[in-house]
């Protein structure tokens, strides 16, 4: 049951945002070489974070379907990769506006997690497709689950790989993104982080509920028309109209 | 496993040098490639970075036919279906595999890395070759690793000629930069190597991890 | 680089937040699709039952 985890996780998300977006603006200071426009850091990055933990999580939930066997599993690590590949377009659009507005170019290379993001982006946008062309739905699991493996530990050899780039053939260093940060912005940016995985645990809790009670439903609906079918089988010789079929369940995934 | 592996690994050979689809389809590709580049770039000799960059990513686009091939025989007459009837190890037929792509990487090399140096390198390539070598090496084997499981990936799905290669290109993409990274100082001044050994070790990081993962997950492509 | 104005620079942080806030409403909206499907064959899977009933 996953609707009732839904009200606090929902509430904490609700508290833990209005927190971060009090601090973002009223508390924490104006950075000094970047002024406003840093206040994207505290969006962007955890973000980012939380989106890459995301696959990794999608990839460690896959481990499990295929240890254990149970579907279950496969479906969190599917809602998991989904949710992460559409906060990934968020941290590569954030990235683009704040590339933009502090080197005055839409896109940079020499930003080792927005270019490795691209990368893991355009191998994981493979994911849907790659899952929705196998039919046989053990198969589609199994599959989907081998990609999902293997994707996250691509994700982490690829940012290894990208940074190894970044470090020879740019020797400047950008401190946008980590560094020695003073303690109220470093304040502010774990709340942040912190509201952006309540808001992901959120959403995630919210896809498996509607998934889930749409496989209930499937179920419920199956043993009914094997009933309906006994049912007329049984009374066919003393009422000779059928009862009224149910039809079958609209194709969804 | 490891006679199985070699059996398998022998019918492919044996296939292969009957129809000789793979890898001459490979080597011309990559010819015409280059002289797409010849005429892309308008120049008549590249070095350096260009020079690296235009091999590398040429080899691994070449790559993608590879792969494509890799499974064809057994999707088309069913082949897969009767290798798992047979008594053998899973991870046999994925060593098969892996090994038969290394084979088909390595022999369209042999063929590509002269043709650029006669049709496109500036600089000499004799002198940068041992260099050279070892990195195509290295990036074979973990090319091999991932191709074959990219390929039995995307061989049951309806759509495999889209999905194989969308899966394949990005996974690459670190053999693409430690690869064009390493060569380029090569492709600059011939037998001079900067970097190399970080670079080597970055692909076979990359070669072990997709080893490892493919030859765990490989068996739960095939059951069924 | 120096420092955007806060006037341009405002217009760039507002961007990246709408950006995000649209991108978690888009979210919703898919979810409420799926909800709204569920609904409709949760009706229809209750009509025919409740006519069998009788």
């Amino acid at each position: 049951m996953y609707g009732r985890a839904l009200a606090p996780l929902a509430l904490g998300t609700a508290a833990a945002s209005a927190v971060a977006f009090g601090l973002v603006f009223f508390y924490a200071p104006l950075d000094a070489d970047q002024g406003f426009i840093q206040k994207i850091f505290y969006l962007h990055v955890p973000m980012a974070i939380v989106a890459l933990l995301g696959f990794l999580a999608g990839g460690v939930m896959a481990a499990m379907h295929l240890r254990t066997r149970d579907r279950v599993w496969d479906m969190r690590s599917y809602v998991a990769i989904h949710l992460s590949i559409i906060l990934g377009l968020g941290v590569l659009v954030t990235g683009s506006i704040w590339a933009k507005a502090s080197w005055g170019h839409w896109w940079v290379w020499d930003e080792p997690m927005l270019v490795s993001f691209l990368i893991v982006f355009l191998l994981y946008a493979v994911y849907q497709p790659l899952r929705f062309s196998i039919d046989d739905p053990g198969r589609q699991a199994r599959y989907a689950s081998v990609f999902a493996i293997a994707g996250a530990a691509f994700t982490v050899l690829n940012f290894v790989a990208v940074r190894m780039a970044a470090a020879y053939t740019h020797p400047r260093v950008f401190s946008q993104t980590g560094g020695n940060m003073p303690a109220d912005m470093f304040l502010t940016f774990l709340v942040s982080l912190g509201a952006m995985a309540l808001l992901f645990a959120t959403l995630w809790t919210l896809e498996l509920a509607s998934k889930n009670a749409a496989e209930r439903l499937r179920r419920v609906r199956r043993r009914l028309e094997r009933e309906a079918e006994h049912a007329e089988a049984g009374e066919r010789l003393a009422r000779p109209e059928p009862a009224p079929p149910i039809r079958p369940a609209a194709a969804s995934r | 496993m490891v006679v199985d592996a070699l059996a398998i690994l022998r019918k492919d050979i044996r296939v292969e040098l009957r129809a000789r689809e793979a890898v001459p389809a490979m080597a011309l590709f990559t010819v015409t490639a280059f002289v797409l580049f010849h005429f892309g770039f308008d120049r008549d000799r590249l070095d350096g970075d260009v020079a690296a960059g235009t091999l590398w990513v040429t080899l691994l686009l070449a790559t993608v036919l590879g792969v494509n091939r890799l499974y064809a025989a057994e999707r088309e007459q069913g082949g897969l279906e009767a290798m798992l009837l047979a008594p053998i190890d899973r991870t046999a037929i994925f060593l098969a595999k892996a090994a038969a792509l290394l084979l088909y990487l390595v022999a369209l090399e042999l063929v590509a890395v002269p043709a650029f140096g006669l049709l496109l390198l500036g600089p000499d390539l004799v002198g940068s070759l041992p260099e050279l070598g070892a990195l195509l090496l290295v990036a074979d084997i973990g090319l091999a690793a991932t191709g074959a499981l990219v390929g039995a990936l995307a061989a049951e799905t309806r759509a495999r000629e889209l999905i194989g290669p969308l899966l394949l290109l990005p996974l690459v993409v670190p053999l693409a930069i430690a690869g064009a990274q390493a060569t380029e100082p090569l492709f600059t001044a011939p037998g001079v190597a900067e970097n190399l050994g970080r670079w080597l070790g970055l692909m076979g990081l990359y070669a072990t991890i997709f080893v490892l993962l493919s030859v765990a997950l490989f068996d739960f492509l095939l059951e069924d | 680089m120096p420092a955007l104005p806060l006037e341009s620079a405002g217009a760039y942080v507002a961007a990246a937040y709408i950006v995000f806030l649209a991108l978690v409403v888009i979210y919703v909206a898919i979810i409420g699709r799926k909800v709204g499907r569920l609904e409709r064959e949760l009706t229809e899977l209750d009509d025919v039952t409740r006519d069998r009933e009788r």
